[in-house]
């Protein structure tokens, strides 16, 4: 690094100020200074470059959504760059971004006198929830749920004419019956026919036919197509109730609705 | 259907015949139990083997002989102490024997035998006109009966004896023990123009608790070998016997809507019966040819009496429709007439007409309701099921000289009594009666008598007494 003559002036050099500092009187005037050596006076450095203008737009945006990052850079420009990923840049253009986050972009122009930077915020709000679901819709009916609600005819004992109750009860099954028509293409019903205990089994058996078969026949006047009705009589193989009374024995005396068969 | 084999085909036919020849037996009149033979029928005893089956053997005979109408059987608390088991365990008395009187004047006890005078047995207490008697034994592996029968009005065991036969069985089980029993009981009862039912059936719907499947199961007139005909799962009910015992009909909801079924009983088939378009059919039964069957339909209009082949084929309507024709059932004798049951003119009534559904009469004078007919052998009286005095729904099996319109009231204020069917001797009926809180399968005497309950497990209906 240093010459050995060089140590030797320099160690010199340090006595000499010593020496003179502790006898100042007594030194002598020292040599004059070398003249400065003329020199040429360095050109004044560049500005650095001006970031003319840089923002977002728009400057707030929901997730998922977008903004336009737009710049100009003016002066003596060697580079300008944007962070968050996006790297060196032309002096001015824009560019989409798309952050899931609120986003600070900072943009750095570098040139021969520096570098200026400025930044531009994109914030990001969350979406809104989404809305609700739509309330379920109804469950439709089922063929079953229909046919639950078709009511029983009922009878008087050892006949099968249709009574005013019943045929209050089977006219408003008979707009039942329609639906049910409409709304279940291959649905069939069966018209059951019961009766009380006290006849023998064997002429109930027949009793319970008629009666399903007067049933059917009162709704077919009403319109409810016969092909969709089918008959059966269980005489009083079936019946609801079992005590010996008139009320148990008005239940089983009865036209009532079965789905299929 | 296991058929005895002794039980010739033959005996059926003879049968209908004596009761043509003898005419109905009753006309309103019944024949009192008193009128009737009297029989001592001491128990058996069994040696070896046969030890162990003398109880089945007992009470199988004692139930032919007091069930068959034909003799009455003394108590057994009269009878005296000695019991012969064999023709020469009787004595003869030095002289007959004569009621002596003491000084005092008091009876004393009539010098006896202990059982072994045959006046032991005539005399009171026990006076017996007839006595059965013998012993079982086992031999060679077989059971042995040695069965005798005598008439204690004559005046040596010689002279007395109308049976003296041996019979044979299995040792195997219980079943050879009763087959015995019912053999000897039928050789006694053929002495007074009785016909024994053994080797006949009965036909019914057996459920196995309220609400459960119905299905057709057979079983003996004396209660035994009850077993199931259907496993349809389903409603089957009204069943039928054709003449000759070779097959039965009824009705089953196991398709659907009521139809009717024509099985064979032995092996158990279907013989397919085509059913035509119909909510309902059912109610069958065969014509005495066995070669048809007549039966209700809805076809066309509720509900019409239909004749038709074996195979369903070729049916044909006999009454016209819209009166609820029920239970048709031809006339086993002529085959030219049709007891029914109809609601034609209201509540339910017994009707008769020709096989061309002319001629029509109402049986039934029209009170209460009437159900059920079923044809003696003899086609002259039938048996039905009738409310006549009683509430609705209180049946009561009554039977009708179809002539004279002359009816007898067999059963009375005990539960429902419905179904009467006759057996193939046309002096038993078996009917359904629910005298027990439950329907039940029961079999009594012409004249009501006799009456005794067949079924016992669970709900038993509608019986069908066929060959």
């Amino acid at each position: 690094m240093f010459s050995k003559r060089q140590i030797t002036l320099i160690s010199l050099a340090f006595a000499l100020a010593i020496f003179a500092g502790g006898c100042k009187k007594k030194a002598p005037a020292p040599p004059p200074p070398p003249p400065p050596k003329v020199e040429v006076p360095p050109p004044p450095p560049p500005p650095a470059p001006a970031v003319t203008q840089f923002g977002a737009d728009p400057s707030s945006i929901e997730r998922g959504q977008s903004s336009v990052l737009n710049w100009t850079v003016s002066g003596n420009v060697t580079s300008v760059s944007i962070d968050q990923g996006i790297g060196t840049v032309n002096n001015s253009g824009n560019r989409r971004v798309s952050p899931d986050n609120s986003t600070t972009y900072t943009l750095t122009a570098t040139g021969p006198g520096g570098s200026s930077t400025a930044s531009a915020t994109v914030s990001v709000s969350a979406p809104p929830p989404p809305p609700p679901p739509p309330p379920p819709a109804a469950p439709a009916k089922t063929l079953t749920d229909w046919v639950a609600e078709l009511q029983d005819a009922y009878f008087d004992y050892d006949k099968s004419e249709i009574r005013a109750d019943a045929q209050t009860a089977l006219t408003q099954d008979a707009a039942t019956l329609k639906t049910i028509v409409a709304d279940f293409a291959d649905a069939t019903l069966t018209i059951e026919g019961h009766c009380d205990e006290r006849g023998s089994a064997e002429y109930n058996q027949l009793l319970g036919d008629k009666r399903a078969t007067a049933a059917k026949e009162f709704l077919v006047q009403l319109g409810v197509p016969a092909d969709k009705l089918k008959t059966i009589s269980y005489g009083k193989e079936k019946p609801q109730c079992t005590e010996q009374n008139e009320s148990c024995w008005q239940k089983n005396r009865r036209a009532h609705f079965s789905a299929g068969q | 259907m296991k058929k005895l084999v002794w039980i010739p085909a033959a005996l059926a036919a003879a049968l209908l015949t004596a009761d043509a020849q003898q005419g109905p037996v009753l006309t309103g009149e019944v024949s009192k139990p008193a009128q009737l033979p009297v029989i001592a029928v001491p128990d058996l005893n069994g040696g070896g083997a046969a030890q162990g089956y003398m109880k089945a053997f007992n009470q199988t005979l004692w139930d032919d002989l007091a069930g068959s109408g034909v003799l009455k059987v003394a108590p057994k608390t009269l009878y005296p102490q000695g019991i012969p088991q064999q023709p020469s365990d009787f004595r003869q008395p030095a002289q007959a024997p004569v009621a002596p009187r003491s000084r005092h004047g008091e009876m004393v006890a009539a010098p006896n035998g202990g059982g072994y005078w045959m006046s032991d047995w005539s005399n009171p207490p026990a006076s017996a006109n007839y006595l059965a008697f013998g012993y079982a034994a086992e031999q060679n592996g077989v059971l042995m009966l040695f069965g005798n029968l005598f008439d204690l009005s004559r005046d040596t065991p010689a002279n007395a004896q109308m049976i003296g036969k041996r019979y044979l069985a299995s040792t195997d089980d219980e079943k050879g023990a009763r087959q015995m029993a019912h053999q000897f009981a039928a050789d006694i009862i053929e002495m007074f123009g009785g016909k024994s039912l053994v080797g006949t059936h009965i036909y019914y719907v057996h459920q196995a608790a309220f609400g459960a499947p119905k299905e057709i199961w057979v079983i003996d007139p004396d209660g035994q070998n009850q077993h199931y005909i259907t496993r349809f799962n389903s409603i089957s009910i009204e069943p039928s016997v054709a003449p000759d015992g070779s097959k039965i009909a009824f009705t089953s909801y196991s398709k659907g809507s009521p139809a009717i079924f024509v099985f064979s009983v032995d092996p158990v088939r279907d013989l397919r019966f085509y059913n035509q378009v119909a909510s309902m059919n059912g109610q069958p039964s065969f014509t005495p040819d066995g070669k048809q069957i007549v039966y209700s339909s809805s076809a066309g209009r509720c509900c019409r009496i239909f004749i038709a082949g074996l195979d369903g084929r070729g049916f044909r309507s006999i009454s016209s429709g819209g009166s609820l024709d029920a239970e048709p059932k031809v006339n086993p004798k002529t085959g030219a007439t049709i007891v029914f049951s109809s609601g034609r003119s209201g509540p339910e009534q017994i009707y008769m007409m020709n096989m061309d559904g002319a001629d029509l009469e109402r049986l039934t004078d029209g009170t209460g309701e009437a159900s059920n007919p079923s044809w003696h052998p003899s086609g002259q009286m039938i048996a039905y099921a009738w409310t006549r005095g009683y509430a609705q729904g209180n049946f009561n099996v009554f039977t009708m000289d179809v002539a004279s319109r002359q009816y007898v009231q067999l059963t009375h204020d005990q539960g429902r009594n419905e179904n009467p069917s006759w057996a193939p001797d046309g002096a038993h009926l078996a009917f359904m009666s629910n005298r027990t809180g439950r329907p039940q399968v029961w079999r009594m005497l012409a004249d009501g008598t006799a009456q005794q309950q067949l079924t016992r497990d669970g709900l038993n209906y509608s019986p069908a007494w066929g060959m």
